[in-house]
């Protein structure tokens, strides 16, 4: 997308300089090399994708009719090795696959998304290819997947971590605050103090699950304990969350859950800086979405205490079973929680997480299974959950 | 109190270090009569050349590979700024459509190259960023020592020692006179043997140095890694700053640390007695309705350089 209004406006700015050319024809020749080389470093991106698009295309065209099933997915910003939801949906695919004799562009294929302006081709490209489901990965995707699923009424749709509204498409959800439940008992056994802190990216319904459902997991374990939360009000502002992290560890905070995205950043980037100066201290942060162990690496010492990790690839192949199965779930929402192993808190970092703390995670875990615990999602049913405490 | 002090002074100092950077570039620039709109164009490549290098060189420099990244993004800052120059300054295009063009220019080639290389939308996070100190001797002072020289980085004192050295320069020196001559009034300046041209040139590439050089302080010193979101308006808080400090060099620096301060404070205010009560959104917005109102001439007057953004076309009266 960049690309394409640079162009438009260095074509502009040539035109401006097209009118000096006779005086300063060297000048400009140069000037012109060094914008040329900026449009030819942009093509070379859309066409090296182009090429392996048509590939994909040939391949996938012609298979596409054998097969009886197939099903694709459309990244947002980002290729299928992300580390992020785009790789594990692609996981999800490929395991998928395997299980039932399909590879790629054979029964399973991704299109990859080098910008917001390639969401919609990708879409259509797939419709065309005859995929019975295609998958985007994403709130980017969330409005494409909208108008798709209008224009497309015979082929099937599905979102993950948004909501779309169509008979033929399906929203995969998380049940996040059992995740942030988990990490909250976590925070609470590991906390020193007894004081915790939640950054936030944007106040908003989906975030406020997280800090319901972390501040009630905190207080299960310590009703003592407080929870200090801050929105940055921004998921990118890298700045906001270094301030916010700076104040709260200054404030004696000694683990710090984020639900922030990039903002989070800033939150890694105090603790490790912290951690710098004074090995000693005990500071955490605790990730979210992945297993964010390698941003907490810093010497021989990792600030990420654990993990709120949205399993994107077990309900992606949960959701291609279905579909297999000629159950596909047009219209409705899931919610992936803790049963449907949709929710996973990781203990990469072995030293933190001692085995204490596993096991009072895991008895919490069964609770919220067998029904004992009914983990708040709103601030209001936060409010009940701790009177009832 | 002096516990508050002591938090809010050290994260209003790293929040601004990069700022003030930036708006030195953009008051070179400007002095020189050319709008730079570009700032977070020269921010992104600063903030991206700064954690390449890094990641690239960290096994060969070890400790010192921060300082190399810094100064590696600042030559890049300056070389990439000549498209800038040249288009406005030798083709007189419009100066903000290139400004523009520089910003996604910038964007555009980070993220492409950065997939290119990586094979992903963000890089690695750094392993050798900056990390804060205790300033030696100053640090030892009584109350200020605390507040203001520990757990600091030393980017944000070398930012504001780089204030007092552009002020000099243009206050100070026949060069900045130069400078400010050719922006004020360009044929004059002409008239009295200054090469406008040569000037300009030289204003525009030093507000690419600073610019790079405040990318990558940013993205060393805060985010660690470079995404397409590592800059998020920071380069046009930057230009904030310039318009707010009236564009002298002093004035953009106070400004920065203005803006840090602001975020600190709204970050703090809820420990702080009298700002508990005051909405966090106010202290949020303080920096841009002060800015707006500096611009519609309230707080004194912010005045431009005569000829910024008029292209100097010689013999033209």
């Amino acid at each position: 997308m960049f690309f394409k209004v640079n162009s438009i406006l260095l074509i502009i700015i040539l035109n401006y300089g097209g009118s000096f050319m006779m005086k300063k024809s060297k000048i400009f020749l140069l000037f012109a090399l060094v914008l040329g080389l900026g449009i030819f470093l942009a093509a070379c991106g859309t066409s090296s994708s182009d090429k392996n698009t048509d590939k994909k295309d040939s391949a996938s065209g012609s298979e596409a009719e054998v097969k009886d099933f197939g099903i694709a997915m459309v990244t947002d910003q980002g290729g299928v090795d992300d580390k992020s939801f785009n790789q594990s949906a692609w996981e999800g695919l490929q395991e998928f696959g395997e299980a039932n004799g399909l590879t790629k562009g054979n029964g399973i294929d991704f299109a990859q998304s080098n910008g917001q302006a390639d969401f919609m081709p990708n879409i259509t490209r797939l419709v065309r290819d005859e995929y019975d489901v295609i998958l985007a990965t994403g709130f980017l995707l969330k409005e494409d997947i909208q108008k798709a699923a209008k224009q497309f009424p015979d082929s099937n749709f599905a979102i993950v971590d948004e909501t779309v509204d169509a008979p033929n498409a399906a929203s995969l959800g998380f049940a996040e605050h059992q995740g942030s439940f988990l990490v909250g008992v976590a925070a609470a056994h590991k906390s020193e103090t007894g004081k915790l802190g939640f950054v936030g990216g944007i106040d908003s319904p989906l975030i406020q699950k997280f800090e319901a459902g972390f501040i009630a997991g905190a207080k299960s374990v310590n009703p003592d304990i407080t929870v200090d939360v801050q929105y940055a009000e921004h998921f990118s502002d890298a700045a906001k969350g270094k301030l916010i992290a700076s104040n709260m560890y200054d404030n004696g905070i000694d683990v710090i859950y984020h639900a922030a995205g990039g903002t989070g950043n800033g939150v890694f980037n105090q603790a490790k800086d912290i951690k710098q100066n004074d090995p000693e201290r005990q500071i955490w942060v605790i990730g979210v979405d992945r297993d964010q162990h390698e941003e907490g690496q810093i010497g021989d010492n990792n600030v990420t205490l654990t993990s709120m990790v949205k399993r994107v690839d077990v309900a992606v192949k949960e959701l291609a079973n279905l579909a297999k199965d000629g159950k596909f779930p047009g219209g409705e929402k899931l919610e992936f929680g803790i049963e449907e192993d949709g929710i996973a808190v990781t203990t990469t970092n072995e030293e933190a997480m001692t085995e204490d703390i596993i096991k009072s995670v895991d008895e919490w875990q069964e609770k919220i299974l067998n029904g004992e615990v009914e983990v708040p999602k709103t601030r209001e049913e936060l409010e009940a959950f701790e009177e009832s405490l | 109190m002096f516990d508050i002090l002591q938090s809010i002074v050290p994260t209003a100092l790293f929040y601004s270090a990069p700022l003030i950077f930036t708006a030195l570039g953009g008051v070179f620039s400007e002095r020189s009569g050319v709008v730079n709109i570009g700032l977070e164009g020269l921010m992104v490549m600063g903030a991206f050349v700064g954690i390449v290098f890094n990641l690239t060189f960290a096994d060969v420099l070890g400790a010192w590979t921060p300082w190399v990244s810094i100064i590696a993004a600042t030559v890049v800052g300056a070389i990439f700024s000549i498209v800038h120059a040249v288009a406005s300054i030798t083709f007189r295009s419009d100066q903000t459509i290139s400004g523009v063009a520089i910003n996604m220019l910038a964007l555009g080639l980070g993220v492409y190259l950065t997939k290119l290389w990586y094979g992903k939308g963000q890089t690695d996070m750094v392993q050798q960023p900056f990390y804060t100190t205790d300033i030696p001797l100053l640090s030892e002072i009584p109350i200020i020592g605390p507040i203001f020289f520990q757990g600091v980085y030393v980017t944000s004192y070398l930012a504001i020692i780089i204030a007092f050295i552009a002020w000099y320069v243009l206050y100070k020196t026949s060069f900045g006179l130069r400078l400010r001559a050719v922006g004020e009034h360009p044929m004059a300046a002409d008239t009295n043997g200054i090469n406008v041209y040569k000037m300009r040139y030289i204003g525009v590439i030093l507000s690419g140095a600073l610019g790079g050089l405040g990318g990558s302080v940013f993205a060393l010193t805060i985010v660690s890694n470079f995404s397409h979101s590592t800059i998020v308006g920071q380069g046009f808080m930057a230009l904030a700053a310039v318009i707010f400090g009236k564009w002298h060099p002093l004035g953009a620096m106070g400004a920065a640390l203005f803006f840090g301060l602001a975020q600190s404070l709204s970050v703090v205010s809820a420990g702080v007695p009298l700002l508990a009560d005051v909405p966090q959104v106010y202290l949020l917005i303080a920096p841009y309705v002060l800015t707006i109102l500096a611009l519609a001439g309230f707080i004194g007057r912010a005045e431009a350089p005569k000829a910024s953004g008029i292209p100097y076309i010689k013999g033209n009266r």
